[in-house]
């Protein structure tokens, strides 16, 4: 290797890095957050069977899945602002992302809920717990554990995904990579070295989750 | 009589699955719900707990006179604290211990402080002689040893009278005496209990009562022992012929 492309590299690495930490980690949590949090309400609403509001989600599903993310972000980005819907980059990646990924997290959510045998809820009413009580105590902590692993897998898609905000101007990793590269043109050692940090995060998501999965509580059963 | 039942009807769909069950039971009544599948014994006794919507039936409880199709959400909540349930499948939940699902109730529902209702779980398991397997999770015991907590945990609140729905059709043979051991010391502490089951000898023996039920209708009903040694109906008979010829 020739010592200007190591140089280049070397000091490319260190803003790529903070660009990954400072950026793109908190893109991902964020956007992580916010899709959890619509996705236990949009299963909710499905496992409970509420009227109409139901519709609602399925069809918020139904769009979500069957349209490409770089189109969303497009769409939140630069269209939105033509009917007076101005977003600023960074939100409007947070938003999309979340908003996306909560699909898929909320079909793994409603499936972990499924999984719930129903009897625990008939033992819950019996013994005089109200509905909220009995989700509270006894549904959601088995849906979460039962739905862990594949929670962990969106989270690392999202990680990545993440790279899309490029496209819509937020200053990440991967954009910061490109801009790297407009300056010294050496597309392959630069996208290189940014693809090697992405595996990197994901390698230390994975441990994270396999880490996680060992320490949730299995009660009593012999999934380890 | 501490509770009547009068009239109850219940369809599922094309399905009319009760077709108008009666039933007086007094205070320390056994009473042993009999016949074969299918005849509604289970929907019947889940219509008296709300686990089921009865399409047309009335309950007077304690003089409490309740209508089993329109009854409100706090009626239900007042008929189930006065009850306890126990499943055929034990549904325990599954990510609390023993203690925890036996103390749930209590503190959830009842706002007991936690040790109060420690101390009640922990009384409870010692009578179903479970009191040592208290940080256990029902992934970790037997079917008999989970349907002795189910039993417990409906104990635990003070019940008036305990609904059991084939409690020992889901145990190995040699799991289902220590059940039975259980539901015969209640009895004999003078527990009121419904029990749909199949065991004969606990119908026979520990039971006072009989309903024996066909195809949503009440066949007969009265005193076990009269019911076993001198059956009215043409079906009572054949069903308990076909009993006692099954275990030969």
């Amino acid at each position: 290797m020739n010592e200007r492309l190591w140089n280049i590299l070397v000091d490319s690495f260190p803003k790529l890095l903070r660009y990954g930490v400072e950026v793109t980690i908190p893109l991902t949590i964020l956007s992580f957050l916010l899709a959890l949090v619509i996705a236990v309400i949009v299963a909710l609403i499905q496992y409970a069977n509420v009227k109409v509001l139901r519709q609602i989600c399925r069809f918020y599903i139904w769009i979500i899945r069957g349209t490409p993310l770089l189109v969303q972000l497009y769409l939140v980005f630069y269209g939105l602002p033509s009917v007076g819907v101005v977003i600023d980059a960074f939100p409007a990646a947070v938003l999309v992302l979340g908003f996306n990924e909560a699909a898929y997290m909320a079909e793994t959510m409603r499936g972990a809920l499924e999984s719930v045998s129903r009897g625990q809820m008939e033992a819950g009413y019996c013994v005089g717990m109200n509905y909220v009580q009995i989700m509270m105590h006894v549904v959601l902590p088995q849906a979460f554990r039962t739905a862990f692993p594949a929670l962990g897998n969106s989270m690392i898609a999202m990680l990545k995904e993440t790279s899309m905000a490029a496209t819509i101007t937020v200053m990440e990793m991967f954009r910061q990579a490109q801009v790297i590269n407009g300056r010294v043109y050496e597309s392959l050692a630069l996208y290189g070295e940014v693809a090697l940090i992405y595996l990197l995060f994901c390698t230390i998501l994975s441990w994270v989750q396999r880490f996680g999965e060992k320490r949730l509580a299995t009660y009593g059963g012999n999934r380890s | 009589m501490m509770l009547e039942i009068k009239n109850v009807h219940k369809r599922f769909e094309a399905l009319e699955v009760l077709k108008g069950i009666d039933l007086n039971v007094n205070k320390g009544d056994v009473v042993a719900i009999l016949g074969p599948s299918g005849s509604g014994k289970t929907t019947f006794l889940r219509c008296l707990n709300f686990l089921e919507r009865a399409d047309q039936g009335e309950m007077v409880f304690d003089g409490e006179r309740f209508d089993l199709h329109a009854a409100s959400r706090a009626d239900v909540a007042r008929i189930r604290k006065k009850t306890a349930f126990v499943f055929q499948n034990y549904n325990l939940f599954l990510n609390k211990t023993v203690l925890q699902n036996v103390t749930l109730g209590l503190t959830v529902a009842g706002k007991m402080k936690k040790d109060q209702a420690n101390e009640i779980a922990v009384e409870a398991l010692r009578r179903v002689g479970m009191a040592d397997k208290l940080n256990n999770y029902p992934a970790q015991l037997s079917g008999g040893q989970q349907q002795r907590v189910a039993i417990a945990r409906g104990l635990v609140s003070n019940p008036e009278i305990i609904y059991f729905d084939e409690p020992t059709s889901a145990l190995d043979p040699e799991l289902i005496g220590e059940v039975l051991a259980v539901m015969r010391q209640l009895a004999e502490e003078g527990m009121t209990m419904l029990v749909v089951t199949h065991e004969m000898d606990f119908a026979r023996h520990v039971s006072n009562k009989v309903l024996f039920m066909a195809d949503g209708n009440v066949v007969e009903s009265g005193p076990s022992q009269e019911f076993f040694e001198h059956p009215q109906q043409e079906r009572s008979r054949e069903f308990i012929k076909s009993i006692l010829e099954a275990r030969k």
